[in-house]
């Protein structure tokens, strides 16, 4: 419906109304949508109008050469053209307030507590917001024993993953003799999908620097080492600026805020390696060793860098300190549950609406982290289950959905907090593919020192390849879980041993997936190539050639009013067609196993006309 | 620079509340454009270049910009924040230079706040 006020028809409605009708006529349309000309809507500021029923959607500010793509997208794909929708005023919800809006209202911001609000390359702004009271408070009236204390009391455990409580680890490194002690910020971060370190260090990198500083005055270091991915160049020239800001000031360096401890950091650059996450291998990367991890016990708290006593600590781990000093643990341990305590940031990623970082205290569930802080999937598409822990976790699926997050239950239902990755999946995600990706990245980066990770690791491989190549085996599932166990033995360190989690996970969960690949060389979620089939619905089709002008291999045949026929041999299975086959017609399908096989193509391009003929004849027979 | 005392810092801290808060500084306006990682990638460089457009056309010199790290929501990125004197802050997503000039010219001169593009008022419950 156009509008043909004066304001608009000044604005060119009909020209757009020719626009409309030729556009229309070209793709044949006429008979499903017609132009009407209607009088004036009242929002002359934003014409020429025009209005979509029964769609109940309004195009303004249209434009002559708008009107072909609107055509396109709103008539023949079913999607209403939206960088050309206008809301009409008195059908505009008022703005929410931030605060009640699902994403912010259920997190408790700690360690993000300056996110948005402060300019990290400006040291006055988190002094402004109470930066530096922790170390002030601690540097005038604490006790290096009161200050590990303090930890100990909060509850506060290592966020990279392990969770082991960090005042302990502050303690068992003040009681060595041996000096120098070190301090070392693990910023290494390798899980794919996981980005809250990075975040920390170039939204608030004095929360970091303070945490450490304090850190160092309990244990007893003079010197530390941020350790950080040399992929991160935004987070390591923020943290640069911020180091020699806080240097300026006093609150690093020789003789810190005119007392007599002196402390100071230098920041070392990892190289692409994720075994290096690992604290020895840490360790050996900085002091210019091989970067392979090496047995323990000795801990570094007693045996470190050098030979010397080491506390590494997470990036997440170090900036809940200043909180912790300056509201008290008594504070800190009242949030989260029995045994983790605090909040804990997630990287909310994959299938999920509200993608995002988000702070929350630990003892929330799943079920309120995907559909009310996360928004839901998108599409209205099913939950099917969250990666957490990156390739060192599991998946937690949807009748696990109601449990708390905490360290003890998230490792008793097979996977493990980790650093905070989240990853979201629905029913569009192969689990078995996903094995295959976690599997695929920890093989990558073994670091090849023990048998069991380096050959363990290509023989799942080959098993998961397999699979999702439609040659699975009978007995490959009980291979996957003995092979699996050995591993998480026999594995010197955390990559090794938390390698098999991702496949014995999803086995746990999801074995009627693995079972459906292996017996019926089907792929439930329609995702592993070679076990799909694009198939154009000769029934349906009406031969338009929008799938034959977007297909890359030029695999499919058919004129125009042809029936267009896949060849299945040249289609690289890239899902093109089914994308633009307009939802009116829906004549594109993919399938996968039984019934694939039952799709029968038609041996070649005939006519519309002449197929819906032949299909009458067969009725009527 | 001289070592600062503890007392120093605490003087230092109270000047530069004033700088931050906008009820005790000089100026009217603050638009903070949110550049983590993922702001910049999805364009955050732009939507400051807009921004410092419009202020140097408007001519103006009681408006401030700003930028942070990442607000959060990745997934509405490049995000900004207005915040008038007297005012809620408002954060704006999916922006773009074309969204930019309107919120300048609706919200931070005319006061109007430019409901399409916002994503809601007020601060994150802390």
């Amino acid at each position: 419906m156009l509008c043909s006020g004066t304001g608009c028809v000044a604005g060119g409605s009909y020209r757009i109304k020719d626009a409309l009708e030729e556009e229309i006529c070209k793709h044949g349309i006429q008979n499903e949508v017609s132009v009407v000309i209607t009088g004036c809507n009242g929002f002359c500021g934003q014409g020429p109008l025009m209005a979509v029923q029964p769609d109940g959607i309004f195009y303004g500010w249209l434009k002559q050469e708008d009107i072909p793509f609107l055509v396109e997208e709103h008539f023949l794909k079913g999607r209403p053209a939206k960088k050309l929708i206008f809301v009409p005023p008195e059908k505009k919800e008022p703005i929410p307030l931030l605060q009640n809006i699902q994403f912010f209202q259920k997190q408790r911001l700690i360690v993000l507590r300056n996110k948005g609000i402060i300019d990290p390359e400006r040291i006055e702004e988190y002094i402004a917001r109470d930066g530096y009271t922790a170390l002030e408070k601690v540097l005038s009236s604490m006790k290096p024993e009161e200050v590990i204390d303090e930890i100990l009391r909060s509850g506060l455990r290592g966020r990279g993953g392990a969770g082991f409580p960090t005042g302990a680890k502050w303690k068992i490194c003040r009681g060595e003799k041996k000096t120098p002690k070190y301090i070392i910020c693990n910023c290494d971060e390798g899980d794919p999908g996981a980005y809250m370190d990075r975040s920390v260090f170039e939204t608030d990198p004095h929360t970091v620097i303070e945490g450490m500083t304090i850190a160092a005055y309990a244990i007893g270091a003079r010197r530390g080492y941020i350790y950080a991915r040399s992929e991160y160049p935004l987070a390591i020239k923020r943290m640069k600026t911020a180091l020699d800001q806080a240097r300026d000031y006093s609150l690093l360096g020789e003789k810190i805020l005119s007392s007599e401890f002196s402390f100071d950091i230098e920041i070392r650059e990892g190289s692409g390696a994720f075994v290096c996450g690992e604290e020895t291998s840490l360790i050996h990367s900085i002091s210019g060793k091989s970067p392979e991890p090496r047995q323990r016990p000795p801990f570094p708290a007693q045996v470190g860098i050098w030979d010397c006593p080491t506390v590494i600590n997470n990036v997440e781990t170090l900036a809940n300190v200043p909180v912790i000093i300056t509201r008290g643990a008594g504070w800190f341990a009242g949030l989260g549950t029995q045994t983790s305590k605090g909040t804990k940031i997630f990287s909310l990623v994959g299938k999920i609406n509200n993608t995002g970082l988000i702070e929350v205290p630990m003892g929330i569930s799943l079920r309120e982290i995907v559909f009310d802080i996360g928004g839901g999937i998108p599409g209205n598409k099913k939950f099917k289950a969250v990666q957490t822990g990156g390739p060192s976790g599991g998946c937690i699926p949807a009748q696990l959905m109601d449990l708390p997050i905490d360290y003890e239950s998230l490792a008793g239902a097979g996977s493990m907090m980790g650093s905070g990755g989240m990853i979201v999946m629905d029913e569009d995600t192969c689990m078995v593919n996903i094995s295959k990706f976690f599997t695929q990245f920890t093989n990558d980066e073994s670091c090849g020192k023990c048998s069991t990770c380096r050959e363990g690791s290509e023989a799942l491989l080959e098993v998961l390849t397999r699979i999702s190549d439609g040659e699975g085996r009978e007995g490959d599932l009980e291979f996957l879980e003995e092979l699996g166990m050995a591993i998480k033995d026999a594995s010197m360190c955390g990559l090794g041993t938390t390698l098999p989690n991702p496949v014995l996970s999803t086995m746990r969960y999801f074995r009627d997936e693995y079972e459906a690949h292996i017996k019926e060389k089907r792929c439930p979620a329609l995702v592993c190539r070679n076990l799909i089939k694009y198939f154009i619905l000769p029934e349906k089709c009406v031969g338009c050639l929008m799938c034959r002008k977007n297909c890359p291999v030029e695999a499919i045949q058919g004129e125009l009013k042809h029936i267009h026929v896949i060849d299945q041999v040249k289609c690289s299975k890239c899902g093109a067609c089914l994308e633009v086959c307009p939802v009116k017609i829906s004549a594109v399908v993919k399938a996968s196993g039984e019934e694939a096989r039952n799709l029968k193509s038609l041996d070649m391009p005939i006519a519309v006309v002449e197929f819906k003929k032949q299909m009458k004849a067969q009725k009527e027979v | 620079m001289q070592k600062l005392t503890i007392d120093e810092l605490k003087k230092i801290r109270e000047a530069a509340r004033k700088d931050i808060y906008l009820r005790d500084g000089e100026f009217r306006g603050k638009i903070i454009v949110h550049t983590g990682t993922c702001g910049i990638a999805a364009g955050a460089r732009d939507v400051v270049s807009a921004f410092m457009q419009e202020l140097n056309t408007s001519g103006r010199r009681d408006i401030i910009i700003t930028t942070t790290g990442c607000a959060g929501l990745c997934s509405r990125e490049p995000m900004a924040t207005v915040e008038l004197r007297d005012a809620a802050p408002v954060r704006y997503g999916d922006l773009d230079s074309e969204k930019v000039r309107r919120i300048f010219r609706e919200h931070v001169q005319g006061g109007l706040i430019v409901q399409d593009v916002a994503i809601g008022i007020g601060s994150e419950r802390g």
